[in-house]
């Protein structure tokens, strides 16, 4: 009989400058650099970066990937479907709903047995927009912390939608411009926002038309759309315009009349930050789990070892630390040598 | 409680101060009594909870807590209410919350708050938070705290009820003293309901008329005849009160703020025999000279007062203004004939611990800036130490609350010193690494909103050792973010610490929002006296720095040499 080596899961994925390596395999995941071989988790521009080799993804990813950086991304692309097994090196690789965005998957990295879940950004709450979370049971798992404190529990995101509607009744004479971020949150908003009843047309920023039309190609109803820049000013009043959260403090909102500004994000859980955007109307919409979700989750993979990246990795380490599951803080180069504060307003801007 | 919370959640986000009148007013016109009286009341700052500390609050926490988790979370919301109201732990199944939630209305919070004792009171609120949402929750926590810390200061809540009928709010000024929670008669008189309360309390506190800074160089524009001038005293101001009531004698004394501080004074309470509102400046005497400022905090920062620190520390009222007199209103009446009344007042009540603050004799301006420039020529004589300037005043003006233009004028002694806000602290280095030792401050200048404070200037030292225990514990009690090792305390218009820095000269600079950077500015003293709206504004640097350009020719060495004695 063969000498067969118990593999451990640091054998099978390993964090290194470019990103997490699996050398048995022969890939990348969500790298950082260009590499010759990518298997990207989901379309937002931390994780998808353009100038692979070869990267293998969910169609939708690789769609959102050509949309942003044009047909030349990649020197070649594959694409693979949910639940599909795929033989790479000594490695079986599958993709498994995340339910962070249209598209989105974890990646289940296999080798004799033993089982690492990179389960890239996900959610473990409805979403109009995307397939729901699937729960992959595996030995090692690997969690995002961007809300790991307990003060984030994001709440029903309808009651959000209500509010943002109850503000739109009230005040029929001004715009209501919602910062949301391009791809994913501004969609699932606006699908939010449909299921809640409200028909009439909803306005987007220049920025955000290419993505939302894409999802609106994919079978996802998001009903009248039209272009703020086509709007006379005295049309928006009354209206719900949405655009990048970059944009809610710059000169474009003169075009509305008398704005309330509102930001959808999970970061407007905590007052604080709300009120340093200057947010008048802040929406705790989140496409990331909150508290409640990662360490329910990170309890259900059945995981004995827990590694974290993103965000608050100290909470959510001591928390698993408590539940006796080994766990440590994966330090991803680009994460944690900024300045604390600098480095969260910049995430909240990137996509929270 | 809900509408009061959802009120108050409104409130901290909305940026304009008409938006927050509209608000208040809002609510005030659609909530009954006496729920609307005991809102107005907690944004007023009018109710206190003796029992409700914030240690009974971590310590709710901490049974339903991790230690660990509770301290990354706080640390990283920097508020202990929200953080407390974020965690707490969501009730399962939820059948009973509405009917809770319904009784806990916010009279009877108050109510029930103002009677419980203090081994019921952790019950009683851990009863409330588990029956509120997070916004209830983090309402409630603000309320029995008493930082609620929305924008809203407690004249703006007043305009809000002044709009609700035709009242200015000056008016409401007037009756506010003698009120007390929940306000059903101030509401009534708004609405037209019923006559104007009549002020009961026979020792009321009237609000204090503040000054601009002036310079030498606006003096021109000025008539010199139109003015009285007085000494400008380094002490603090205070207003002393006494009235009778039903055979009762009632003498109070009260910091600039409205705040009682009779209970630490009462060698100077008991020398208040005749009715009035005295506004004055409390001192130090020892064998008639008045002592530094330093004497006085001393006595100022003890709690507790017994017989060895009145004697050491014997206070003095120096008296400038009088505001009523056997019970009649004498704001109305110009400065001139105040100021004759308050002659023969302290003439009359003839005691060692009152005497008034002289008049600076001058004709021209030339006479004043003489005076100015040596007090102790001019009149003060031993007391020219503890002169910090003049104070002028227009003989025909009213005492007007708040800070009327062109009425009031301070032109201090050492123009390099200005009172600003502590904004950020930061983290010293070396043997003060553990200590938030470099401090930003600023001063108000007119934003889009209303008032705000721009940061002028850092200063890492010139306060003891005692005082840098002082204002690290104030840093961290009052974080309301954090940047790395930067924590950014409150300050608003009514909370907030207020430093006198000094400083060696002033230049323009690109680099600071401001337009203008101070050279060595260092900590003079700490003024925990003083709410933060009364500290300097922009303009006063703005002029300063002017008066600056016009004397760089003959100032450059005279910089050069303190400039390096700081360093
Ligand atoms: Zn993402
Ligand atoms: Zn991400």
């Amino acid at each position: 009989m063969a000498y067969l080596k118990a593999m451990r899961p640091e054998d099978i994925l390993k964090p290194t400058a470019a990103g997490l390596c699996s050398q048995i395999g022969g890939f990348h995941i969500d790298p950082v650099r260009p590499v010759e071989r990518a298997l990207i988790t989901h379309g937002h521009s931390d994780h998808a970066r353009a100038g692979h080799g070869a990267v293998l993804a969910t169609q939708e990813t690789l769609d959102m990937m050509r949309l942003r950086y044009g047909d030349d991304f990649a020197g070649s692309t594959q694409a693979i479907r949910y639940g599909e097994a795929l033989k790479l090196g000594r490695t079986e690789v599958s993709f498994h709903p995340a339910g962070h965005v249209l598209g989105s998957a974890q990646i289940c990295v296999a080798a004799n047995a033993v089982r690492v879940v990179a389960s890239g950004d996900y959610k473990d709450v409805a979403d109009p927009t995307c397939l729901a979370f699937e729960l992959v049971r595996c030995d090692a798992f690997i969690t995002e912390a961007t809300f790991g404190l307990p003060v984030f529990r994001h709440g029903d995101p309808r009651a959000e939608i209500a509010k943002l509607l109850n503000s739109v009744a009230l005040f029929p004479e001004r715009a209501h411009l919602l910062g949301a971020y391009s791809l994913g949150k501004a969609q699932r908003v606006i699908a939010m926002i449909r299921a809640a009843g409200y028909d009439k047309p909803i306005y987007l920023h220049g920025a955000m038309e290419a993505i939302t039309r894409y999802y609106a190609s994919r079978g996802i109803d998001l009903g009248d759309l039209r272009l703020v820049r086509d709007a006379k000013k005295a049309e928006l009043a009354g209206t719900i315009a949405l655009c990048p959260p970059s944009s809610l403090q710059d000169r474009w909102t003169r075009r509305f009349p008398d704005p309330v500004s509102a930001f959808a994000s999970g970061w407007m859980r905590v007052r604080a930050r709300a009120r340093q955007r200057g947010v008048e109307l802040p929406l705790v919409i989140s496409d990331h789990a909150d508290w409640d979700g990662l360490t329910a989750t990170i309890a259900a993979t059945g995981a004995s070892q827990v590694w974290v990246t993103h965000g608050a990795e100290e909470a959510l380490v001591h928390w698993c630390t408590m539940k006796g599951l080994a766990a440590r803080p994966l330090n991803i180069v680009g994460y944690g040598d900024e300045d604390e504060g600098a480095a969260e307003i910049a995430s909240a801007e990137a996509e929270a | 409680m809900n509408r009061f919370a959802a009120l108050l959640d409104r409130l901290a986000y909305e940026p304009s101060r008409n938006g927050k009148l509209r608000l208040m007013t809002g609510y005030f016109r659609d909530t009954p009594d006496p729920e609307r009286g005991y809102a107005l009341a907690a944004i007023t700052g009018a109710l206190s909870f003796r029992h409700a500390k914030p240690n009974i609050i971590r310590a709710l926490i901490a049974e339903r807590a991790d230690p660990v988790l509770f301290e990354l979370s706080w640390d990283y919301v920097g508020d202990l209410s929200e953080t407390v109201a974020l965690m707490w732990p969501a009730r399962v199944g939820g059948g009973e919350r509405t009917t809770l939630a319904a009784t806990s209305s916010l009279s009877n919070v108050v109510t029930t708050l103002a009677s419980l004792g203090k081994s019921d009171l952790p019950a009683q609120l851990a009863a409330w938070l588990d029956a509120l949402d997070e916004t209830g929750r983090w309402a409630l926590l603000k309320l029995v705290t008493g930082s609620l810390r929305i924008g809203v200061s407690a004249r703006l809540a007043k305009t809000a009820v002044a709009a609700l009928g035709d009242k200015a709010p000056d008016e409401i000024e007037l009756v506010w003293p003698g009120l007390k929670p929940p306000y059903t008669e101030l509401f009534a008189w708004i609405e037209g309901r019923a006559g104007k309360p009549v002020n009961v309390d026979p020792a009321p506190f009237h609000p204090v008329m503040l000054s601009h800074a002036i310079e030498e160089a606006d003096l021109a524009a000025l008539d010199p005849s139109h003015f009285a001038a007085e000494w400008k005293w380094d002490g603090t101001r205070v207003q002393a009160v006494a009235g009778e009531a039903n055979g009762r004698r009632v003498a109070r004394l009260y910091s600039r703020t409205g705040e009682e501080i009779s209970a630490s004074f009462p060698d100077l309470t008991d020398a208040l025999t005749v009715d009035g509102a005295i506004d004055g400046e409390l001192l130090i005497l020892r064998d008639g000279r008045v002592q530094s400022f330093n004497v006085l905090q001393q006595r100022l920062n003890r709690k507790t007062v017994n017989a060895k620190l009145l004697e050491e520390f014997p206070a003095h009222l120096r008296a400038y203004d009088l505001l009523a007199e056997n019970g009649e209103d004498l704001r109305e009446l110009p400065f001139a004939e105040r100021r004759a009344r308050l002659e023969q007042l302290v003439d009359r009540l003839d005691h060692a611990r009152v005497d008034i603050s002289p008049l600076v004799p001058f004709s021209t301006w030339d006479e004043l800036i003489a005076a100015r420039a040596d007090p102790a020529a001019a009149g003060a004589g031993g007391d020219a130490e503890a002169v910090e300037g003049v104070m002028l005043k227009r003989l025909d003006a009213r005492y007007l609350p708040g800070r009327p233009k062109g009425l009031w004028w301070k032109w201090k002694r050492d123009p390099h010193v200005i009172d600003a806000v502590l904004m950020y602290a930061q983290r010293g280095s070396g043997k003060r690494s553990s200590f938030y030792s470099d401090y930003t401050f600023g001063v108000w200048t007119a934003g889009e909103n209303g008032d705000e404070l721009v940061p002028v200037g850092k200063a890492y030292f010139g306060f003891t050792d005692e005082e840098l225990n002082d204002i690290d514990r104030f840093v961290r009690n009052n974080t309301i973010n954090r940047f790395g090792p930067v924590r950014e305390v409150v300050h608003d218009a009514a909370k907030g610490l207020v430093l006198e820095v000094a400083f060696e000269g002033l230049q323009r600079s690109g680099r600071h929002k401001s337009g203008i950077a101070m050279r060595f500015p260092r900590i003079s003293r700490l003024r925990w006296d003083k709410p933060p709206h009364e500290a300097d504004r922009l303009e006063t640097l703005q002029t300063m720095l002017r008066s600056e350009d016009a004397a760089t020719s003959v100032r450059p060495l005279a910089r050069a040499a303190s400039a390096g004695a700081d360093s």
